[in-house]
């Protein structure tokens, strides 16, 4: 396989679509759609919309077809059985579907282990699921350069711990977890292993059971799918020991006025209509991300980021939060301009057509940990290239020279 | 159209930094956060006999138009009762409205910007929790 960039870039019409250019960098917050999906999308709305799951006419069949056909492919995406992959309202709605159903087998006294560079989706959750249920939560470290701080492990890991919920990558430095280490800590003290995947799997399929771990979850709408759809992925027998999350039509086996009977997963977890459309959506991102030749984007978008980190270097005041390098890391740069508020950066960059993300990232604890505002944050995806990192750099210096 | 946005009378506002530092003795104390981007106004306040603003101190963490919204509030706010503070407040609306603005007309150009009027408002609103509070 090669790497078409323009072929690429051109699958995406909202990139062309003004006015003016488009240098869209804040595909952390959520990516943009290739025709691919929107093609699916509209297929499935316009061919075979009605009910999955539900019933025996023709247009029922194809909508269930299209939904069963849509776990496949992000199964593939995976490489899990398909049987262990749940549709979710999105990433957020799967760490919450763990909290309570996971957490339900949890008793208190039993530990929860998150790290202070977790979106919130990563932290809220534990807490509620703290208030509610008796557990108690801890928090890894983060050092300077903006990575989890493994180091602290054999302090905050012990034989209390349940879960150990971390993202693969920092939505707000970009730094991957070195996911093998915190699998075999975790496993020797019989901990389970959750990571939040979002800003991952917007960057290549994915090997979940080589991993080592638990559950991944991720959400749609950063991986080039519509919104309203997330992914959980969890082992079977997990899913097999967890209650249902939510009540209601399809989860369950048999209902009578006395009660009720599950249905196996990954259907006990997906209780009344789920997002067909968007599923269709998902799946199709994930057939069109498998057609990519990842090494080939992966170097791309590490030069994107080089390019960057090079630009930022030469602006009197900057300073990255995060790696200062590529190794082990994701095309998310974030940064500080001195005497610059990063919703200054950001307004003025709009200015410039470059779209980027300012303030605290849904990361408050990082940044009370830093003492910051908040940040500017690029994040790429494989239809950036170099005009969309010169613009950036464009606009920083305008920011410079005019507000600072 | 950001040039319009930061014209050169907002970002001398933002700078002045009128009112900036917490008193040492208030009276009325209030905090308001904005939950979306993190922006952080603390506020002080001390009012005289009847009522009024006395004197007003903050410290703000925030974007530009946060501080030159602090700043504008700072240099007209002594003297202003909770009505006061009202009438101030709905010409900071007005502004954001395109509809002039009184002491807030240089926010004007804010009005196209519809995610950045609580950077505006929210020093307004933590007076309005220190003035209207009894503590």
């Amino acid at each position: 396989m090669s790497f078409d960039h323009s072929g690429l870039r051109a699958q995406f019409p909202i990139l062309n679509a003004g006015p003016g250019p488009l240098h869209y960098l804040d595909n952390g917050a959520s990516a943009q759609t290739p025709q691919a999906v929107l093609d699916a999308v509209l297929a499935y709305e316009t061919t075979a919309r009605a009910n999955a799951h539900r019933g025996v006419h023709r247009l029922a069949e194809a909508a269930t077809d299209a939904y069963e056909g849509a776990r496949a492919e992000v199964a593939r995406f995976l490489n899990t059985p398909v049987d262990e992959i749940v549709f979710a309202g999105g990433c957020t709605a799967a760490i919450n579907l763990v909290a309570h159903s996971f957490g339900a087998t949890l008793k208190p006294g039993d530990r929860v282990l998150v790290s202070e560079l977790e979106h919130h989706s990563n932290i809220v959750p534990w807490q509620m699921l703290r208030d509610r249920a008796g557990i108690e939560l801890d928090a890894l470290p983060v050092t300077e350069d903006g990575r989890i701080d493994l180091g602290a492990l054999p302090r905050l890991l012990t034989e209390r711990t349940k879960l150990v919920a971390l993202a693969h990558v920092s939505n707000v430095t970009g730094a991957a977890l070195d996911v093998p280490e915190v699998a075999a800590a975790a496993r020797a003290v019989g901990a389970r292993v959750l990571l939040d995947g979002a800003q991952r799997a917007p960057h290549g399929p994915l090997d979940l059971p080589a991993l080592g771990v638990d559950f991944y979850v991720f959400a749609g709408h950063k991986a080039y799918g519509p919104n309203g759809i997330g992914v959980l992925w969890a082992r079977a027998e997990l899913l097999e020991a967890m209650p249902p999350f939510l009540g209601g039509g399809s989860m369950i086996g048999r209902v009578t006025l006395a009660r009720t009977t599950w249905a196996p997963p990954p259907r006990r977890f997906e209780a009344g209509t789920p997002p067909i459309g968007p599923a269709v959506g998902l799946g199709a991102a994930c057939h069109w991300m498998a057609s990519l030749d990842w090494s080939a984007v992966a170097s791309h978008e590490m030069s994107l980021v080089q390019r960057l980190l090079d630009g930022l270097g030469e602006v009197p005041g900057a300073r990255i939060f995060g790696p200062a390098g590529l190794q082990r890391r994701y095309p998310v740069v974030s940064f500080l301009l001195d005497g610059v508020h990063p919703h200054d950066v950001a307004q003025t960059l709009d200015g410039f057509g470059v779209a980027v993300r300012a303030g605290h990232h849904c990361a408050q604890p990082l940044m009370e940990r830093f003492d910051l505002d908040g940040t500017t944050r690029a994040s790429l995806a494989p239809y950036n290239d170099a005009s969309d990192i010169d613009a950036l750099l464009k606009g920083v210096a305008h920011a410079v020279r005019t507000l600072r | 159209m950001t040039d319009q946005l930061y014209h050169e009378r907002i970002v001398a506002l933002a700078k002045a930094r009128t009112g900036d530092g917490r008193l040492t003795a208030p009276e009325r104390t209030a905090q308001r956060d904005n939950p979306l981007c993190g922006d952080r106004i603390s506020l002080d306040l001390t009012l005289d006999a009847a009522g009024r603003i006395a004197a007003l101190g903050h410290k703000v963490r925030g974007c530009l138009l946060c501080q030159a919204s602090a700043s504008v509030l700072s240099a007209v706010a002594v003297g202003r009762d909770a009505d006061g503070v009202a009438a101030l407040r709905a010409d900071a609306e007005a502004a954001l409205a395109g509809q002039g603005g009184g002491a807030y007309e240089a926010f004007a150009p804010v009005a196209a910007h519809k995610s950045r009027h609580e950077c505006v408002l929210l020093p307004l609103q933590a007076l309005t929790d220190a003035i209207v509070s009894r503590q």
